[in-house]
């Protein structure tokens, strides 16, 4: 799915890497809690997450990921921004909570890994 | 590569909003001697685990990375309080992190389980009051 896609499916607003949105993402995962992804998560390239900190962009550089989205209209500060866009990395607000954020992209194909 | 790479960094214990710039510079540095992605993120990983660890536990620390033709050391050292038991420690689900830093995000107890899931070898070298030194060993 293009990320174009998923900012769409979710009306999101795409807060940086606008000009990524036409390169394509297979896998996500939603969690608020930074230690799981670190430990659970393999090869997802999107993290929908509730939690706002530097931390979550550093994670999700540290495991490859592509796309971050902040659900429930939370917004990223504009240091977790520079972050980001230093990284390549895709930032999107949608107003959606969690479980529909990752509902909706589910329903269209997005799953948890490639493989699965 | 002939002789090996060595990155020093400081890591600060006053401030979490900076935790894992350490981690983040030398997953950089990786990057530009052209290791390959899989390494790059196995030694990120366990390093940036490692580094939050000696900002919510320690009080800060350093870390010292060497890149060697065969492998990557990663040393983690801080005079924080030390860790009274080891075995505990890196049980999956043991913290004793407070409920401030689980609203972070972080305090599940899957740091350092996950630094030797992610490492070829990991040693601890702690004590009470003293400090705790972590040396972790990727194979490249
Ligand atoms: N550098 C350190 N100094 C002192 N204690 C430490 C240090 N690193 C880890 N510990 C102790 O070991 C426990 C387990 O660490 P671990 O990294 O596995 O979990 P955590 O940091 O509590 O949570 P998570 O890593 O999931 O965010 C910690 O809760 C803490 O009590
Ligand atoms: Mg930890």
């Amino acid at each position: 799915m293009k990320m174009k896609r998923v900012a769409e499916l979710l009306a999101a607003e795409v807060c940086c890497g606008a000009e990524l949105l036409e390169s394509e993402v297979h896998s996500a995962c939603g969690s608020d809690m930074m230690s799981d992804v670190l430990a659970y998560v393999k090869d997802q390239a999107v993290l929908l997450t509730g939690l706002v900190n530097p931390q979550v962009v550093r994670t999700a550089v540290m495991m490859d990921m592509r796309c971050i989205v902040f659900v429930r209209s939370k917004a990223p500060t504009p240091e977790m921004l520079a972050l980001a866009e230093d990284s390549g990395l895709v930032v999107m607000k949608t107003s959606k909570r969690m479980y529909e954020a990752c509902g909706v992209l589910y329903a269209d194909g997005l799953r948890l890994s490639e493989a699965n | 590569m002939g002789e090996p790479l060595t990155f020093h960094f400081d890591v600060d214990g006053d401030n979490f909003t900076s935790a894992g710039e350490a981690s983040l510079s030398m997953k950089k540095n990786l990057r530009q001697l052209g290791i390959s992605p899989e390494i790059i993120r196995r030694v990120s990983i366990a390093m940036y685990e490692g580094e939050i660890n000696m900002v919510i536990h320690a009080g800060g620390g350093t870390a010292d990375v060497t890149v060697h033709s065969d492998r990557i050391e990663i040393l983690l050292a801080d005079r924080g309080p030390g860790i009274e038991n080891i075995d505990l420690a890196m049980r999956e689900g043991f913290s004793t992190a407070p409920e401030n830093i689980r609203n972070l995000g972080f305090g599940a107890g899957m740091g350092l389980p996950n630094m030797k899931k992610n490492t070829d070898s990991l040693v601890v070298d702690t004590a009470l009051g003293v400090g705790t030194t972590i040396r972790m060993t990727v194979l490249i």
